[in-house]
Order: structure tokens, then sequence, then C-alpha cells
């Protein structure tokens, strides 16, 4: 798993033997599932040095920027159109993050 | 376990074979491989009853995407044009995979990479119109990522300037989200899934290059109407290319054909 392996490399690197706490950051358009990954998460970790690690996820909000008339707004799936002119032409600011932010080991 | 969606098991290994050989498992070696500058350096915080935290800000689906851009990189090197072709199960992706390299083999070198969870069933299809293939066998996995087509690749050891048909595992979701260096994604959808199955899975469609509706030879016997598949697919992505084809009848293969010739670099 990504994450794991992630934090075990950074917790080897650490000195550390544990990891207790792993920070993500998942954006609402990245395509994770959260539930299933907090269900999926103890199953992941067993037998690893993030055994029994909470898991954090920042959940990062859509946001396009309307490549016809440049207006900023939220949305919450890739084919949602501009609230003001409708196009669905977009560039994605922020919302398809899937990244690991920090550790919390010891 | 695969951390986007799961799949897999702690010791499930990828497989490569070539037929008529025996399997290779996908080697690990590059998975330890972690490099202190790939990434900005971790900082470590104050103790807080013994507890460190450290910085870590790394992309989940990093080393993916450090293996496509390998792979990419190679396939710019040598003129190869990779095609990434995904669907659900069923959509005919093999027999449209057979009618192409049928038309093609003859005029450009063509090589083949087979995704499936088990046999070697596809691969021998291929095998059969001699053209080279290797066949990944995921396992429990639901989708090929870039360290298999690598691997895969090294076996195939293409000619430059030739086509890399790689046929994904029968899937429309978790493929969309690994990068494999293709040079174009192509979305197959057949007239039986519903009018509107790309609404539904909306990141495999927002992420392909090309959309194929497959087996249009049906659509006298059915109650769907081809403009709303397209529509809805323009509502994900804009820019889809649509081809309306039947890889059973060859009906709209032309367009199929000139549109993948376009793509090979002319040779200087």
């Amino acid at each position: 798993m990504g994450i794991v392996r992630i934090a075990e490399a950074e917790a080897r690197k650490a000195g550390a033997g544990t990891v207790r706490r792993v920070e993500i950051r998942v954006g609402m358009l990245a395509g994770v599932e959260l539930d299933a990954l907090h269900f999926a998460w103890p199953m992941a970790t067993r037998e690893t040095l993030a055994e029994g690690a909470e898991l954090d996820v920042e959940i990062i909000e859509g946001r396009a920027r309307c490549l016809e008339c440049n207006q900023e707004y939220s949305i919450e799936h890739l084919f949602d159109t501009c609230p003001h002119c409708h196009s669905p032409f977009k560039h994605i600011l922020q919302g398809k993050e899937l990244s690991v932010k920090a550790l919390e080991v010891g | 376990m695969c951390g986007v969606c799961g799949c897999g098991e702690p010791d499930g290994k990828a497989t490569i074979t070539v037929p008529g050989q025996a399997p290779r498992p996908v080697s690990e070696e590059h998975h330890h491989h972690h490099h202190a500058h790939d990434h900005p350096h971790p900082h470590a915080h104050a103790h807080d009853h013994g507890r460190t935290v450290i910085e870590v800000e790394q992309d989940i689906l990093h080393e993916n995407a450090l293996g496509a851009a390998r792979n990419r990189g190679y396939f710019e090197g040598r003129g190869i044009v990779a095609i990434n072709l995904v669907s659900s199960p069923g959509s005919g992706k093999t027999t449209l995979l057979e009618k192409t390299l049928a038309a093609l083999k003859d005029k450009v070198p063509c090589y083949v990479i087979e995704g499936d969870q088990q046999t070697m069933n596809d691969a021998n299809r291929i095998a059969s119109l001699e053209v080279p293939v290797v066949q990944v066998n995921t396992g429990k996995g639901c989708h090929l990522e870039s360290d298999m087509i690598y691997e895969a690749v090294r076996q195939l050891n293409p000619q430059p300037h030739a086509f890399l048909f790689i046929e994904n595992v029968g899937n429309l979701v978790c493929p969309s989200l690994f990068d494999l260096g293709e040079s174009r994604r192509v979305v197959i959808i057949s007239v039986t899934e519903g009018e509107d199955k790309p609404a539904k899975y909306p990141d495999m469609f927002h992420s392909s290059h090309a959309c194929i509706i497959n087996k249009i030879d049906l659509l006298p016997y059915l109650n769907v109407d081809v403009e709303k598949i397209k529509a809805y697919a323009q509502q994900v992505n804009p820019n889809l290319q649509f081809f309306e084809l039947s890889a059973t009848t060859l009906e709209g293969f032309d367009a199929w054909l000139k549109w993948l010739e376009t793509l090979i670099p002319q040779k200087a």
C-alpha cells in the first residue's frame, strides 16, 4: 500500500520503531472512497511499522477555474459545469491531491 | 495490498509470461529504491511524550508516476506509440485488438501487453496472430501499473517506430488512476452497457483521449441511443474523440485505423 510503504520508509529513516499517526491529504476529486480507505486501514497496516496507527485525513475540496469566463467555482465532480456560463471546460485548481502529509513516530 | 483500491494480497505478486515460457514475477526491486532526492527532506519537529512528527509531503501515487514517466521517455525516445485500452470486462477489447492487429501488423511493427487476473487466454489469442505478446497476470490485482509495463517492455524489446497495445485488466474504475506512460488512453464501451455509463464512471472517461463505442451491429436489437452515450461522455470530457464501430462486422473500423496511423511519427 503506497501510504504504508511511505510511512515505513520515513519512520526507518528517522530511526523510529513505530508509526503512531499518519496524516494524509485526499482531494474530493482524487477518486478515493474514504469509507473504504478507513475500513481497509487496519488490515493494510497489520504486521507493518504502522500497525495500530491512527489515520488522519485532510479533505481538500474541489475547485476549478472556468476556461470560458475565468470565474472560480467549487466542484464536486469532474464533470460539473460553470455556474455562471455553464461551460464544461475548466482548469482544476485543487481537489485531486493524494499524498502523505506527515507522520507521528515514537 | 494496493493502496488505492485495496486490491491484491500481501504476498501476491503480478507475473509476466511470454507464451510458451514459464511465468516470472514482476520485480519488486524498484519498489525498495527510495531515493532521498525524490522529495523534499522531511522535517522532524520537537519531541512530545517521546513522539516525533515528521513532515513527509509525498504523493501516494508517486512511485507509479515515476515509473510512468520513465516508460513515457522510453517510448518517445524510440518512437513507440503506446495505446492503453481500458474498459469494463466484456466490452470487446481483445476482439478489437485482434482485428486491429490483422490490419496493421504488416504495415507497422506491433507489440502487445495483455493484462488479466488469471490465464494466458488473451495472450494466446494474440500470439496466434504471430504478434509478439506478453501476458501480465495480476492475481488479485485489478489494474496494471507502470512497473509491470516496464518489465513487460523489457521482455518484448520492441523495435523503434512501432505500436505497443496495452490491453488493461477489464475494470472501469481503478485503471483510470494509474498512468502507465501511454501515448493515448482509449476507453471502449459497448452498446449493451447502458447509455449513462460514462457519467457513472467519470474518472475513466475524463482521463481518456478517445472513446470507442463497440458492438454497433447489435443496435437493431437494443433500445439504445448512441448520441446519448456520446453526450454523457462529452459532459465528463469535452475533448473525447469517438469511434462507433463493430469489431465483429468491421463496420466503422476504417476511421479507427486511420486515427491510429496518424499517431505513428513520420520517419525522418
